[in-house]
Order: structure tokens, then C-alpha cells, then sequence
């Protein structure tokens, strides 16, 4: 399943990402994972929202630079050695890796690793053949982070 | 103290005849070349209808555009045999102005130039550094020539490699330097470096100053740090390069040749000539060249007439130094940059959005060019790596067309001042 990740040009300025989270904010957007990356007077906000296409037009409306990009979003376990399982599936196979993020799905139990490549079809296959999950963009809205039910 | 006395301190009403029989020369020799054919017959201008210099205002103005419409040979005006150099102005891209010399040209211009450069104070005893770039510009060859001219020991440097440059002085005991003001400031952090004191390890007493302005500060400061008597001076391709104007050792103001330029100051909006003495646009018609005359060319420079007679004993008219310019032409580290050239650039990158900004910054003793350019709105991607891409490919292409590397900053689309018409597409920090 492809799930789709918001980017925002923004330069590397105070309030820049004040803009971004307070449009959000507004229109009750939920974040659920975000990273910045930046090179020295500019930068990318890469954010996994609920509701992508909602966050893409709202940000554009405010005359933001937004671009909505697919990623695949990989479910994995979450204790030692669960990542490099993922990661050596994708080395043996190939796949470049442009950009990553990580975040916890269940504590000790899941997380998803949300990963960038260029062939996004390719890299599904090769995950379903290796039995891993992935979540699309609703999937994603209807996860709870933390499961408090299993406590 | 005079290099050559009697034009040096000739009378006015004598100077003024000479320029009256050149000129007419002048007029003449123009009307054999293609582009001021036309120029005298559209606007019925009789070339030989001069008889006094007032008449010159009959002239039509020539302007720089003038002389990229007529490229290659349009201004030319004797037959290409006679012909011996060409030069061309620093920096500018695509057409750039030619200016062709016969023999007889080089020769009036290397005597103009030694005559100043004596002025000041340099003898044949002297030791010379020529730190300006040979080649196509004209600040490396003019003084090469006029410094052998006066007989001094002649270092053809070149310009940049700061530390062999501070060798040679060290090497052959140099005594006169010809340097950019923005270049010896620069330099004085490799003398610190190689733990070399100008004013100590080196024979340094004089440095001429050109190519771009500067301002009295910046000419104390070099004084100050090599110990030196430093002149600033005016010139450009155009009207043959360097030597144009220069100072005398009184520094009130520069000397303009006037046996070899009439000089006229105007009103660059409504081209009548100012008050003596009023700041406006030199205008300039060169007065010994003939290979490529060139009548009340509009140089764009601003400047004024100081007053009065100089102390020197000298009755060649002075200019103030130049105070800006009319159009838009920077000038960083000696080379000439149009903002069009730079909009012209961008505009063919894909990826550039509609507004730039270039904001001209002094970081130390280095003059720095920032280009803010605003990033196409559908070229974002969502890449980091992309934009990294467009930045590099900005600064490569901008390098190959200005010669100068600047510091390229992406921004967001719309969050620049709009471009067109006259809006301020420059923002110059340079301070003192």
C-alpha cells in the first residue's frame, strides 16, 4: 500500500514552521510523524498527516511551496534487530534509500519505518513477497499511537 | 615633475585650440566609419561643419548600445590593416564593446598614461608590479606599456596567487604596485599570514588604485597598512582603459587628458550640460584615436568638475571621484556585472521561479554577491537533493557568465519583490 507524505519548501527562518502546524492546527489535521531536514538556508518538512490531500490543499491555499509524494510506510517489529530486518531485505534486493524516518506504532510491539526510494512499485512487491506490512494513507489516519486498551 | 611640461601646463585658450583642431580631425576620420555615416547623414550633421568646440553639441550622443549594435568593425574607421590590438570591456556577456587601436592609437594612449603615472612620482628607477589580469582587459597591458615607457623594472604579475604576489615583492624589491582597491584589502590578510609587514619587509611606496571605486577610506586604510602613497584613477575600455583621469600628488580630485578627451558633464535626463561644478553624467570624445573614434560616448558615470586651478601647476580640467552610475552596472571585484545578465541566466535554468534579488555584502575584506532566487513553485518535489541540485547548477552557470561565484539562496516562491518594471532588483551593503 502506498501511503503519501507532504513536503513543504520552507526556508530556514523563525516562524516558518509556526506557519505550517498553526494551518494544521486549524484545520484539525493530525500530525502523525514529521522531519525536517535542511541545508543551511532552506529546508523540507516531511509530514505523514491524516488527511494528506486536506493538509496539501489548505497549505497551498496559504501559498506554500507543497508537493505530495508517495512513500511506502513499513510495519515492523518493535525490539532489537527489528529495523535491520527491513533494511537487509532492501540491500539485498537493491533499493537506495533517498530519505527515512521512524516512529513507534505500539511500544514493544510495532513501529513503522517510513521510507523514500525511487521505485515505489518495485519496493512494494519486494516487501510483500517478504511478508512485510505496509499502510496506506488511511490505515495511517486510523492508527492510535500508544494503545493505551493493552495496558 | 612634468613628464611632458608644455601640455601638461598649457594655457587654456591654447588647449582649447588644440582641442578645437582634433576634434575636427576627429570629426572627420568618425565620418569614414560605417556607424557614423549613417549617424552624421540621418541627423544631417555636416562633419565638416565644426568651427567651434560648442559645435559639438550638434553630435549625437554615442552610448554603449551604440557599439554593440555596430560590432565588430561599425566604429571603425581606418582599413583593418592598420589595425594592430583589440581589447574588450571586462565581464559583460554575449556581445561584448570592442575597442580596436592602430599603432599610432597605442602609442597616444601609453604616452597618456605614463605622463600620469610620472606625475605622481614614478621614475625609471622604480620597480613595478603590475597585479592586474592580462589580456582582454585593458588595466594589465595599458600600464605593462606606459610603466616600460618610463623606463622602470617591470613585473608583469598578473593578477591573484597572493602569496607569490607578496614574493615578487619581496624577490625584486618592488616599489609601485598597480592593484584593485577591494584586492589589497583582501591581501593584507595573506601578508599576516606569511607574518610578511609591508611597511617593514618591503620597499612599497606607491599604488595606483583601479578598476573599480572606492572610496577616501579605503585609500587611507591602503596607505596606512603598506605604507604607501596610493592614487586613485579613472578609465574605461571604451575611451582607451586606464589613464583616463588620475590624481596628481595633491589628490584634489583627478586630472582628465584634455588634449586627448573633450569632456563634457550632463544632465542625464534632459542631456542639456550641468552648472560647472554640479554633479551629472561624463560624457567623452576621444581626441588622438584613429582607428575607432568615439564622439560624446555617455560613459554613465557620475561625477562633477572640482573647481578651479590645481596647486600642481597642471591646467588639465579634475574630476571628483565618480559617485555612482546611471544605469544599474555593478562592479565587484573589478569586473562589470549587469543585473541583466544575471536575470537573462536565471530565466534559462528551469526551476527558477519569476523574482531574484542580489544583495551585495563586504565579509571582511571580500566583496561577496548573494543571489536570492525564488525556487518555481510545480519544480518542488519534495526533495531536498533537488534543490541542492538547482543551487549548485544556479552558481555554476552564474560563475561561467560574471566570472564571480556567488552565494545563491533559495526562497520560497512570491516572497520576493516583484521584478518588473523598476523594482529594486540590488541591494548594495558594501560599507567602508
Amino acid at each position: 500500500m502506498i501511503a503519501n507524505q507532504i513536503s513543504i519548501f520552507a526556508e530556514n527562518k523563525p516562524g516558518r514552521l509556526s506557519k505550517v502546524t498553526s494551518l494544521l492546527a486549524a484545520e484539525k489535521i493530525n500530525i502523525r510523524a514529521i522531519t525536517i531536514s535542511s541545508s543551511d538556508e532552506f529546508g523540507v518538512i516531511n509530514m505523514l498527516v491524516d488527511d494528506p490531500e486536506k493538509a496539501r490543499r489548505a497549505l497551498a491555499e496559504a501559498g506554500l511551496t507543497v508537493n505530495l509524494k508517495p512513500v511506502v510506510a513499513v510495519v515492523i517489529p518493535d525490539r532489537p534487530g527489528g529495523l535491520d530486518l527491513l533494511i537487509r531485505v532492501l540491500s539485498d534486493q537493491g533499493v537506495n534509500i533517498e530519505n527515512a524516518y521512524g516512529f513507534v506504532l505500539e511500544s514493544r510491539e510495532k513501529a513503522v519505518f517510513v521510507v523514500e526510494v525511487e521505485q515505489v512499485e518495485k519496493t512494494l512487491e519486494i516487501l510483500e513477497k517478504n511478508k512485510f506490512k505496509t499502510l496506506d494513507a488511511e490505515a495511517l489516519a486510523a492508527i492510535e499511537p500508544f494503545h493505551y486498551m493493552k495496558y | 615633475m612634468y613628464w611632458d611640461r608644455s601640455t601638461e601646463t598649457m594655457e587654456r585658450d591654447t588647449l582649447e585650440s588644440l582641442q578645437l583642431e582634433r576634434l575636427k580631425k576627429t570629426v572627420e576620420a568618425a565620418s569614414r566609419s560605417e556607424f557614423y555615416k549613417d549617424r552624421f547623414s540621418s541627423n544631417n550633421f555636416d562633419p565638416a561643419g565644426i568651427s567651434s568646440l560648442d559645435d559639438i553639441r550638434r553630435i549625437p550622443f554615442t552610448t554603449k548600445d551604440d557599439l554593440r549594435e555596430s560590432w565588430p568593425y561599425g566604429c571603425v574607421a581606418v582599413p583593418k590593416d592598420r589595425l594592430v590590438r583589440l581589447h574588450s570591456s571586462s565581464g559583460t556577456t554575449g556581445r561584448a564593446t570592442v575597442i580596436f587601436h592602430t599603432a599610432h592609437d597605442l602609442d597616444a594612449w601609453t604616452d597618456i598614461l605614463a605622463r600620469a603615472m610620472y606625475m605622481t612620482g614614478m621614475r625609471e628607477s622604480d620597480v613595478f608590479q603590475n597585479m592586474m589580469t592580462y589580456g582582454l582587459f585593458t588595466g594589465g597591458l595599458g600600464f605593462h606599456y606606459a610603466a616600460e615607457r618610463i623606463g622602470a623594472l617591470t613585473i608583469p604579475a598578473g593578477a591573484g596567487n597572493s602569496k607569490r604576489q607578496i614574493q615578487l615583492m619581496k624577490d625584486f624589491d618592488t616599489t609601485v604596485i598597480h592593484i584593485i582597491p577591494s584586492y589589497a584589502l583582501h591581501l593584507t590578510e595573506v601578508f599576516e599570514e606569511v607574518g610578511v609587514d609591508p611597511r617593514k619587509d618591503t620597499s612599497l611606496r606607491i599604488a595606483f588604485l583601479g578598476a573599480e571605486p572606492h572610496s577616501e577610506k579605503t585609500r587611507q586604510k591602503i596607505q596606512e597598512y603598506y605604507g604607501v602613497d596610493a592614487f586613485n584613477s579613472y578609465g574605461l575600455s571604451e575611451m582607451n582603459g586606464p589613464g583616463v583621469a588620475f590624481e596628481c600628488p595633491e589628490k584634489q580630485g583627478m586630472h582628465i587628458w584634455e588634449d586627448n578627451y573633450f569632456v563634457e558633464i550632463i544632465d542625464p535626463d534632459t542631456l542639456e550640460p550641468v552648472r560647472e561644478g554640479d554633479e551629472g553624467e561624463l560624457v567623452l570624445t576621444t581626441l588622438r584615436r584613429e582607428g575607432m573614434p568615439i564622439l560624446r560616448y555617455r560613459t554613465k558615470d557620475l561625477t562633477r568638475f572640482v573647481p578651479g586651478p590645481c596647486s600642481c601647476g597642471r591646467t588639465h580640467r579634475r574630476i571628483s571621484r565618480i559617485t555612482g552610475r546611471t544605469d544599474d552596472m555593478l562592479i565587484l571585484k573589478g569586473v562589470n556585472i549587469f543585473p541583466i545578465q544575471i536575470e537573462k541566466k536565471l530565466m534559462e535554468i528551469p526551476g527558477v521561479g519569476n523574482n531574484f534579488l542580489i544583495i551585495l555584502e563586504r565579509e571582511g575584506y571580500n566583496d561577496l554577491m548573494i543571489v536570492r532566487v525564488e525556487v518555481l513553485r510545480e519544480f518542488f518535489s519534495g526533495n531536498l537533493k533537488q534543490l541542492e541540485q538547482l543551487r549548485r547548477k544556479i552558481t555554476e552557470e552564474l560563475r561561467s557568465d560574471i566570472l564571480i561565484t556567488p552565494r545563491v539562496e533559495l526562497v520560497e516562491p512570491n516572497t520576493l519583490p516583484k521584478t518588473e518594471g523598476k523594482a529594486v532588483r540590488v541591494i548594495d551593503n558594501r560599507k567602508d
